[in-house]
């Protein structure tokens, strides 16, 4: 157990940690942003854009049901966009940061 | 000693003599079968249980499987915790009833998986060590932060509890005809074997079974529906809008044709508005599902269970593709239920549409007469109700978890517990919150427990997410933001829910139901006319259904008024509800967040809070420190 020796004030004000807090955060939350607005869409829509949700495009398959299928769509996308980039980037960049703080106690 | 006591459960879950068939969709000659199917799943599990009873001795093994399980077992998990019979058979019911609003409905569910993971998974797994209550005392005063988080804990699970304990119950009665208060039992004493003996790694394990029996039976269902279509969507939904029980059904729920054509009919069955009326409301679930499940103590104790926060990522990952994949078979098996078996039989064995799935089963098996269709129909009970035991199951661990780990061992002793002694308290917890969930299982008989999943994910939503949230991400946050945002959270949303439209208002009630008794004979003499009348078969066996379903409501209308008879007002002493929202989160949720944030600011004196902002925000994100799989 390394937790009584890592200097965390240290760690939290050096530049790379800085750096993979912004690049997470901006990350993170815009995606966040994203998928609740377009869910939101999908209610909302049901009520007010009632003609447009009820107009056929695949035989009875009508723009509605194919909004509500791009959610699933939509929500699997940023599932793996996230993990992609978390897995490449944030992961790398975590295990750099912890094993200079526990190389230097 | 405990292997005893479990073959003798066993034995009892399994013997003819603890079951009374007295009727339900599986005829009763077909009883036997469905026995065999129950037990033979029922064995699985116990199997898997007695495997597991052997691995917990330690604390860690108990609470979080030893930090063992992958992130692809532990997203079947997920599933198998979170798809409840609720979402498994209500879903597949209102797509039956009410086409594409039900489709709708199920979206917010799989969405809810992305706030999870996004901001909550890997750093709860970063910081966190078994329960809810380790995450928020981290930074927080630590005794306040453990009492909070465990009375959240065991009153989101409770109420998450009862729905499925009432729900289930009457499901099962439903289904197979087993008594209401033997199923409650059943399912308790199964539940507890699970859960006393192994564990957190038999309580996984039944969640994964649960999960890939659950995928089977959907898929079977899929392949068996739409393989007559050739796979084709616009071809399978063609038949669904062509079919004149699909029609009998828009007007029914339309109150009438409205002058649309048969074709419209159809189409508008695919089409908004049936069921989901109030925009408000809907955002309102929407918000309470979308940030409730991360708050939801079962689910985010899974998380613990795997070795680090890149299995953790991954485990949700598995797990929205699993929940993702079988909501996306529910649009098949409820419109494939509408068109076989029709909406006015699956509403006629459950109002709510629960036995859209199994009817459908047992239909194309060869339908209500064959074999094969009551195996399939047995197949679909046995998995609904291993459904029920194995999300009871995470439940009850995740309250016994609370009350042995955050407040006797945490709270009571210091934290200084022997493992052995850790464990004990953790088995002790299971057996005594288990006995409260069959006492209120059978005390709540009868009781319309539906809007109590949507309160649970909305205290979740209104309390626990913005004490972890903004433990986790903001500065500034302390012992006071918790304390004030758990207690006005939680209480904002129950009394929201006790002064809506859920609640039962006799007196509203009642004058509906007079207003039906005082139109019933003019309603019944007029279609007695139409059916003397009628001039072909079809018009003939329209008037007569119209008549019975007048009967049939005259002698509801009739037993609501008896049983009303001298109450006057709801619950809480109103004679109709103060607010028209059924859920109470786009109130609630917003009141938590600040309530949350006015506290943490009110609080002048926690310097402990802001000491360890450093530590715990690095270690949310690096992992340094992370609590370690055992060793074996």
């Amino acid at each position: 157990m390394t937790t009584p020796a890592v200097d965390w004030v240290a760690i939290a004000r050096h530049p790379r940690f800085q750096e993979l807090h912004q690049r997470k955060s901006r990350f993170l939350w815009g995606l966040m942003a994203f998928s609740v607005i377009y869910y939101f869409l999908l209610p909302i829509g049901a009520v007010y854009w009632v003609d447009l949700f009820r107009k056929q495009v695949w035989g009875p398959v009508n723009v509605g049901l194919l909004f509500a299928l791009s959610e699933f769509v939509v929500a699997w996308g940023i599932a793996f966009i996230y993990s992609r980039h978390a897995s490449r980037r944030f992961d790398a960049m975590a295990r750099e940061i912890a094993h200079a703080a526990q190389g230097s106690v | 000693m405990a292997r005893q006591v479990m073959a003798a459960m066993a034995a009892l879950a399994v013997s003819p003599g603890a079951f009374a068939f007295t009727g339900g969709a599986v005829p009763e000659r077909f009883g036997g079968m469905t026995l065999g199917v129950f037990a033979a799943i029922i064995a699985l599990t116990m199997y898997v249980t007695w495997l597991a009873a052997k691995r917990v001795k330690s604390a860690q093994q108990f609470y979080a499987a030893g930090r063992s399980i992958s992130g692809l077992q532990n997203g079947w998990a997920i599933a198998g915790d979170y798809l409840s019979a609720a979402s498994f058979l209500g879903i597949a019911g209102l797509i039956s009833l009410y086409g594409y609003d039900g489709f709708m409905y199920s979206v917010g569910w799989l969405v809810a998986y992305i706030t999870v993971l996004l901001v909550i998974a890997e750093p709860c797994r970063n910081i966190g060590k078994y329960t809810l209550g380790d995450i928020l005392a981290y930074r927080n005063h630590y005794k306040t932060a453990k009492v909070l988080a465990a009375a959240s804990t065991i009153t989101v699970s409770t109420i998450y509890l009862t729905a499925q304990m009432v729900g289930g119950g009457v499901l099962v009665k439903t289904l197979i005809g087993i008594d209401y208060e033997v199923s409650v039992v059943v399912v308790g004493v199964l539940m507890l074997a699970y859960v006393v003996f192994g564990g957190m790694v038999a309580t996984t394990w039944v969640q994964i079974i649960k999960a890939v029996l659950l995928v089977i039976a959907s898929i079977v269902l899929v392949v068996f529906t739409w393989a007559p279509y050739g796979f084709s969507l616009p071809g399978f939904l063609e038949a669904v809008v062509a079919d004149p029980k699909v029609h009998a059904q828009v007007a029914k729920v339309l109150g009438g044709d409205g002058g649309m054509t048969a074709t419209e009919l159809g189409q508008r069955f695919l089409e908004p508005g049936l069921y989901l009326k109030n925009p408000i409301d809907q955002i309102s679930l929407g918000m309470a599902l979308v940030l409730g499940t991360a708050g939801l103590p079962h689910i985010l104790m899974r998380f613990f269970t795997v070795p680090n926060a890149h299995q953790a990522r991954i485990s949700v990952i598995w797990a929205m593709g699993i929940i993702g994949g079988f909501y996306v078979l529910t649009l098949i098996i409820g419109n494939g239920a509408a068109l076989n078996v029709g909406a006015a039989t699956i509403a006629s064995f459950d109002r709510g549409g629960n036995l859209a799935a199994p009817l459908l089963a047992q239909f194309i098996g060869g339908g209500s007469e064959s074999a094969l269709g009551n195996f399939f129909l047995a197949f679909v009970a046995a998995v609904a109700f291993a459904t029920i035991v194995a999300v009871v199951a995470g439940l009850v661990l995740a309250s016994a978890s609370a009350m042995s780990h955050d407040i006797w061992v945490g709270v009571v002793k210091g934290e200084h517990a022997t493992p052995a002694e850790e464990v004990r308290a953790a088995r002790i917890s299971a057996i005594a919150i288990g006995a409260i969930a069959i006492a209120i299982g059978i005390l709540a008989k009868g009781q319309n427990v539906a809007h109590l999943v949507g309160l649970a994910f909305a205290v979740a939503a209104s309390s626990n997410l913005p004490c972890i949230l903004l433990t986790l991400y903001w500065k500034r946050c302390n012992t006071g933001g918790i304390l004030l945002g758990m207690t006005v959270g939680t209480v904002a949303a129950v009394v929201l829910v006790l002064v809506s439209p859920n609640m039962s208002y006799p007196k509203i009630e009642r004058e509906a139901a007079q207003q039906v008794i005082e139109a019933a004979p003019a309603k019944i003499a007029s279609l007695e006319a139409a059916l003397a009348g009628a001039v072909d078969e079809a018009a003939r066996r329209q008037a007569d259904s119209a008549l019975k379903d007048a009967q049939v409501a005259l002698t509801t209308a009739q037993t609501t008024v008896q049983s009303l008879e001298g109450k006057l007002t709801s619950l809480v002493g109103l004679e109709s509800p103060l607010i028209s929202l059924r859920n109470p989160g786009i109130y609630s949720i917003p009141l938590g967040f600040l309530c949350v944030i006015l506290g943490s600011l009110l609080w002048r004196r926690d310097r402990h809070a802001r000491d360890k902002w450093d530590e715990l925000y690095v270690r949310q994100n690096t992992g340094i420190g992370a609590e370690q799989a055992s060793q074996h």
